[in-house]
């Protein structure tokens, strides 16, 4: 320890020293290409969200090269420049600030997971990047600043749909609501979902709470039945919608069980099994839909990663399609007239449904519905909004 | 043995000083980069205060980024209350909430040193982890500072000269409290604590006063990191994190505050340095676009393989260069 004691605070400043002029000297300046469009994308490549992160990897890059085999924008190929994030916190500043400064990036498509969007979302803000995420939903998300959009739709959004869903499509007149109270997700699901019944003349019947985690749903299921609703709307995660089907049907309750994309999982059928029959639940692509942009996207999708596309890839695909767009748009990369060309985006013909920035950039879409018959899940209609 | 106070003052005021330059041309310095220097300088700061705890003293904390979490949200919070201020102002709000988050940590600190007395080596090690853990799962569960979602903060001040100064701050206050005669008892406790309570040390109150002081620049750290990111997660604090600390001191060499600095360094550039070289577009003439493209997709396993391969062959420490004297 002694011989360094009286040279450890030269050393280290003298490392950091040379760090700087290192540096200094590696950074490109920003568009030094000029041919090209430099776009950014960051995402949960590896960790634990690596699985949403690597599908919408997959749909930005089929849409980057779809433009660029169709000429580019403003005749200029797209480059799309990738960096991982790791599903940690922390590191979306750090890859978001090198994408911006040393890649100089023109705008920036990312990410999945409403806390890493966050983090970015000031840093793009601050300097003057356009950012799109593809499915983050939660609101607070756009809330940071004027750069900020997103091309999925916001959590509340599905209260509004299911409870038009319930009134025209099922007919029902009474509802009953079953939220689950540790998750904001749950709540906001169910607070619009309450609004829009009443307001479209329904009647709620009955309001029943539980935590996330829980098992045993009887007591609540007791109530529900005592009040005999022709509806039952549970807006809660698949890991409990399962258990709170088989335990509704045992105590008698036949009515439909109506959710939002909380649903969405392939353990779902599992647990529910037949429980589940006729059950219907709001999310924001099917595989199923008829539609030819869906279905050509579909195909090329296969062709290309062998495999079919979740929910996560088509967003991710329509993030970079309606970016295109606005470039295109605007005639130019500038941060502020790109942002500006990204507000006035309307009636987009994306692969999610028509996509219309709405005043606090957030996407105003069509919801999909899909039932669940014969042990499957079909897709049933889709919902403008 | 002794240390030659005037010495290591003269390189604190030194090291301020160039903190200070380096501050005022850090608007030409890349942003990317300049937020990889406060990175390391962050990570400086909590390695050293680990190896005071786990190096120094030999005890095995798991728990670094629960205190680190402390810090950072009760900084967060505290800038929160306040709106745009000048230069000035904002230099002494800031310094007051890194404080206030040092102390809120350190307070942490003697919770956890106080219970665990009695404990050794791995059941101290699982203990703390679960300290670490607590308190994750209780910011998670507060609504007021975002849950699971996260807290915003609203000023970016962490600049060059508030980290370096505080990590020069944090070395000199380590290294000068181990080199003194009251520190010497740190090390008596990692040598022999049988032997040191028979010499009349107070082997409790040195565990303690460890995980106080470790807290407590720890909570600094954290109230750097939430200004530097501007966005904190309960996530972002979990246990792998403390693991990553952890790391930094047994790579640097238990007890060697050269060789920690050293390694928070290494290990903070080296995934940096990894996808920068992922990014050589081409050498013309000798090889084609992105020859090194493969790096960015097994990034993360070559830096797992370098981690075990410097383990392998330098398991006293990276930078062990001179065993330390006895």
């Amino acid at each position: 320890m002694n011989i360094w004691r009286g040279h450890f605070f030269s050393l280290a400043f003298v490392a950091a020293g040379c760090l700087l002029t290192g540096c200094n000297k590696s950074s490109p300046g920003p568009n030094a290409g000029g041919d090209v469009i430099k776009v950014g994308e960051y995402g949960s490549l590896t960790g634990s969200e690596a699985s949403f992160g690597q599908s919408t990897h997959k749909g930005i890059q089929q849409a980057v090269d779809e433009i660029n085999a169709a000429g580019g924008v403003l005749g200029k190929k797209i480059e799309l420049h990738t960096e991982d994030d790791q599903s940690q916190a922390g590191q979306a500043a750090t890859v978001v600030r090198k994408l911006i400064s040393s890649d100089g990036v023109v705008a920036l498509l990312g990410e999945v997971a409403s806390s890493r969007s966050l983090e970015a979302a000031p840093i793009c803000q601050q300097s003057g990047i356009p950012m799109i995420s593809p499915s983050s939903t939660n609101p607070k998300v756009t809330e940071v600043g004027d750069y900020i959009f997103r091309v999925c739709f916001i959590d509340p959004f599905q209260g509004t749909v299911m409870a038009n869903f319930a009134t025209k499509t099922v007919q029902a007149h009474t509802a009953a609501v079953l939220t689950d109270v540790k998750s904001d997700y749950s709540l906001g699901l169910a607070k619009f979902f309450k609004e829009q019944f009443l307001a479209s003349g329904g009647k709620i019947v009955d309001e029943e709470k539980y935590s996330g985690g829980d098992k045993d749903f009887n007591a609540q299921l007791t109530a529900i039945k005592a009040a005999s609703p022709e509806v039952v709307f549970v807006p809660g995660y698949y890991t409990e919608v399962g258990l709170i089907a088989l335990q509704a049907r045992q105590l008698g309750i036949n009515v439909p069980l109506l959710g939002g994309d909380g649903w969405e999982s392939p353990t779902l059928i599992p647990v529910g099994g037949k429980a589940l029959e006729g059950d219907s639940f709001s999310t924001h692509f099917s595989a199923d839909n008829t539609s030819p942009e869906v279905q050509a996207y579909l195909t090329t999708y296969k062709k290309r990663y062998n495999e079919t596309s979740d929910a996560m890839a088509p967003l991710g695909y329509d993030a970079m399609m309606i970016l295109a767009d606005a470039i295109k748009r605007a005639g130019t990369t500038d941060g502020a007239k790109v942002r500006d060309a990204l507000a006035a985006t309307k009636d987009f013909k994306g692969v999610t449904g028509n996509i219309t920035i709405d005043p606090n950039r957030n996407a105003s879409k069509s919801a999909v519905i899909l039932t669940i018959t014969n042990g499957a899940i079909k897709y049933i209609q889709t919902v403008a909004p | 043995m002794n240390l030659n106070l005037r010495h290591a003052k003269t390189g604190l005021l030194g090291a301020l000083a160039l903190c200070f330059l380096v501050t005022l041309f850090s608007k030409f310095i890349n942003p990317y980069w300049l937020y990889i220097l406060y990175d390391i300088g962050i990570n400086i700061i909590l390695a050293v205060s680990l190896n005071l705890i786990n190096g120094y003293t030999g005890q095995f904390s798991l728990g670094h980024a629960g205190f680190m979490a402390v810090g950072a949200y009760t900084a967060g919070v505290i800038t929160n209350q306040f709106g745009q201020l000048n230069a000035f102002a904002s230099g002494g709000v800031f310094l007051g909430a890194l404080l206030a988050g040092g102390l809120m940590a350190a307070v942490a600190g003697l919770l956890v040193g106080i219970p665990t007395l009695r404990l050794k080596g791995d059941y101290l090690a699982i203990v703390t982890l679960g300290f670490g853990e607590i308190i994750r799962v209780i910011l998670q569960n507060v609504d007021s500072v975002g849950g699971a979602r996260g807290y915003s903060v609203m000023h970016g001040w962490t600049n060059f000269f508030w980290t370096f100064g505080l990590a020069a701050v944090t070395v000199y206050v380590i290294a000068s409290l181990v080199n003194s005669t009251y520190g010497r008892g740190f090390i008596a406790v990692h040598d022999d604590e049988i032997a040191a309570e028979a010499m009349g040390i107070n082997t409790t109150k040195y565990k303690v006063s460890a995980f106080v002081i470790g807290a407590f620049f720890a909570g600094i750290a954290g109230g750097l990191y939430a200004h530097s990111k501007q966005y904190i997660t309960p996530g972002g604090f979990g246990f792998m994190q403390s693991i990553a600390f952890v790391v930094m001191v047994i790579l640097g060499g238990m007890g060697n505050t050269v060789g920690v600095i050293l390694a928070a360094i290494l290990l903070t550039l080296l995934p940096e340095g990894l996808r920068f070289l992922a990014g050589v577009q081409q050498i013309p003439g000798v090889t084609k676009m992105y020859p090194l493209s493969w790096v960015g997709d097994t990034r993360m396993i070559i830096y797992s393989l370098l981690l075990i391969v410097l383990m392998l062959t330098r398991p006293q420490g990276l930078f062990a260069f001179k065993k330390r004297q006895r």
